[in-house]
């Protein structure tokens, strides 16, 4: 294969995973506005919607039923996570919260080894999967359905927030709590629903990949962790800022894995991550302002 | 808190040290079986690192994610130099104390100015790219499929060879990190610790040096991290990346926190509540229920820390200490400081 076409199809696989890191980024950004958590059990909602998916796939339902059970499922369980575990502990220091979230993470994992166990399991590609020839690299048609489910949410998701009295309301907390307090939003419920759409968003992110990677108790963790380095590089408080870092996360490790090693990609990601945290924890994308975290 | 019954409480953690080594002395003796002790090596490893996380998290008030990465770099390091090179295993683990004091400088350095979610993240990921260090540097680490035969450790000619040999080496060592963390707790390096667990922008005012502690305390925790990884290497003889991971840091994080951050004791408790409650859920779960594999402990210990930080913020050892305080008949009184206390903070206050 030549140089040119390698490149192709390396980008192109960055752009499906870096569109699954956005769907997540975007649920850890919400959540961190709205509650101030940095919900370290968000992968974990990934893996809730790809395993119950499969599982109701193979129970007899049909692929799309499966998909919008499987993310509703997710948006309850979300729901429960922050009633059980976020809103009791509210006023807890941040270190505490962290802990928190991590707890809530393992139990996660440990429940889906209870139900699914360890083996990994697989969801059918969502129609033909047989390769098409682009420029010469081959595409899959399971990473043109990841990447256009994930924009056509986004774009949803984009809408949602800036157009319905909801979102407006979610984004009022985001930007002043106390100000969206006066004006009678409660920012209790917009915590309870800012935590179930992200769970929502997660589940749906990991329906996407699960027909390309797999699926197994531990793929959360990654998965999150990537989504989180993503939002960190745009700067945990933008939207955009933290799609555009996704993008830019998956691209880099998809070239790292493709043009340097497999094993290092990992090491290439999480040192962009200490390399913004030590030099502009704000994010790359951030323009200048008096607001600093 | 007042003067009185600040020396209680030194007092009290005194009264640990005597009951310790007895506790240990005795315990081969009552229970001579090779598992008890195998069990009991483990929490003393366990609770050699939640002992200097414990400083760390507890008194310092900085949280760490990335501590398995120490103690992995101790691992490595006896391993390589006792088996690889066929130095002395002594000499392994002092080298891998000062490789990790070292790293910790360099990494905590930048990494200190972070503060909350961002020092969590940092850590966690100089957490994972260790770890990704250790499974492709296949030359020196063995890479995924490990490193074999690491000798076990001998002294002056006498061979740490059995568990009970072995059982006792360990918990001298315990006893020793113990002793020394006590007593920088509770000398001025300790208050100024707790000064910036406190408020840190109020210790800075008052002229405490907040980096230098934060910095130092970090070097020592990652040396006892690293210890407890040679002693763990020495005993096991086999060592492979995945006991070096993420989900490590966060069991030394669990244990940490159920045993109670807030007392030098808590590591102990912590290390051997965890390894205990694990042990138990291995023999009983099955029968409750069967066909699963050997991985659901971790839903419980998930729950567990939820509830501990939400009903139990500073963990078991004030419970202990509570309970043991009925028995002298006499009040100490235990404070709250997940919370931050005023008062205590004016008085550059003790809590335990």
């Amino acid at each position: 294969m030549e140089f040119s076409s390698q490149i192709i199809q390396l980008l192109f696989s960055g752009l499906t995973i870096g569109s699954i890191y956005a769907l997540i980024a975007i649920g850890f950004v919400i959540i961190y506005n709205v509650t101030g958590v940095l919900n370290l059990a968000q992968g974990e909602f990934a893996m809730f919607g790809a395993l119950i998916s499969i599982s109701l796939v193979k129970m007899g339902l049909p692929l799309w039923a499966a998909v919008i059970l499987s993310i509703m499922t997710v948006f309850l369980i979300g729901g429960l996570f922050e009633r059980v575990a976020i809103y009791p502990a509210r006023k807890a220091s941040v270190p505490t919260l962290i802990i928190i979230t991590i707890g809530v993470s393992i139990a996660f994992r440990g429940i889906a080894i209870l139900i699914w166990g360890t083996q990994p399991q697989s969801l059918q590609p969502f129609t033909d999967n047989t390769p098409i020839k682009f420029l010469n690299a081959v595409l899959l048609p399971q990473n043109i359905w990841a990447i256009g489910i994930s924009l056509v949410s986004l774009v949803v998701m984009f809408y949602l927030f800036n157009k319905t009295f909801i979102g407006k309301a979610l984004t009022a907390c985001v930007v002043n709590q106390f100000a969206a307090r006066l004006m009678g939003i409660k920012p209790e419920k917009m915590s309870l629903l800012a935590i179930s759409t992200s769970a929502g968003l997660g589940a749906l992110a990991g329906i996407v990949i699960a027909p390309i990677s797999g699926a197994s108790y531990d793929m959360g963790m990654m998965i999150g962790l990537k989504a989180f380095v993503a939002a960190v590089v745009g700067g945990l408080t933008n939207v955009p800022a933290a799609i555009g870092g996704a993008f830019l996360i998956g691209i880099l490790e998809s070239f790292a894995e493709g043009l340097w090693s497999s094993g290092l990609k990992d090491v290439v990601s999480f040192s962009l991550l200490l390399i913004i945290l030590f030099v502009k924890p704000e994010g790359i994308f951030a323009k200048a302002s008096g607001k600093r975290v | 808190m007042e003067k009185k019954d600040l020396k209680k409480v030194y007092h009290n953690s005194f009264i640990g040290l005597i009951i310790l080594p007895i506790l240990i002395a005795v315990l081969p003796v009552v229970i001579p079986s090779s598992y008890i002790l195998t069990v009991f090596i483990m929490v003393g490893i366990y609770a050699l690192v939640c002992n200097g996380m414990t400083m760390l998290i507890g008194y310092a008030g900085q949280i760490s994610l990335g501590h398995a990465a120490f103690y992995g770099i101790g691992a490595y390091s006896s391993a390589i130099i006792s088996t690889t090179y066929g130095l002395s295993p002594w000499f392994g683990m002092i080298v891998g104390m000062i490789i990790a004091g070292i790293i910790a400088i360099i990494v905590g350095i930048p990494t200190f100015k972070l503060k909350g979610h961002y020092l969590a993240l940092a850590t966690l990921g100089f957490g994972i790219i260790v770890f990704t260090l250790f499974k492709e540097f296949r030359e020196l680490t063995g890479g995924s499929n490990g490193f074999f035969g690491i000798p076990s450790i001998n002294l002056f000619g006498f061979e740490f060879n059995s568990d009970l040999r072995y059982f006792y080496l360990v918990w001298v060592f315990v006893f020793i990190g113990i002793i020394f963390s006590r007593n920088i707790i509770h000398s001025r390096i300790g208050r100024a610790l707790r000064s910036i667990e406190g408020s840190e922008i109020a210790s800075d005012a008052v002229g405490v040096n907040i980096m230098k502690y934060k910095l130092q305390v970090f070097v020592l925790s990652a040396m006892f991290a690293s210890l407890a990884g040679s002693l763990l290497a020495h005993y096991v003889s086999f060592i492979n990346p995945d006991l070096f991971g993420a989900m490590t840091s966060i069991y030394f994080l669990i244990m940490v926190i159920i045993g109670g951050s807030k007392s030098i004791w808590g590591s102990v408790i912590g290390a051997a509540t965890y390894v205990l409650l694990g042990e138990l859920l291995k023999h009983f779960m099955p029968i409750l229920l069967p066909n699963k594999g050997g991985e659901f402990e971790i839903v419980f210990f998930g729950i567990l820390l939820v509830v501990t930080l939400i009903y139990m913020p500073n963990g078991l050892s004030p419970q202990l200490e509570k309970i043991f305080s009925k028995f002298q008949k006499k009040k100490v009184t235990i404070e709250a400081p997940l919370q931050i206390n005023k008062k205590q903070i004016a008085s550059g206050g003790e809590n335990q």
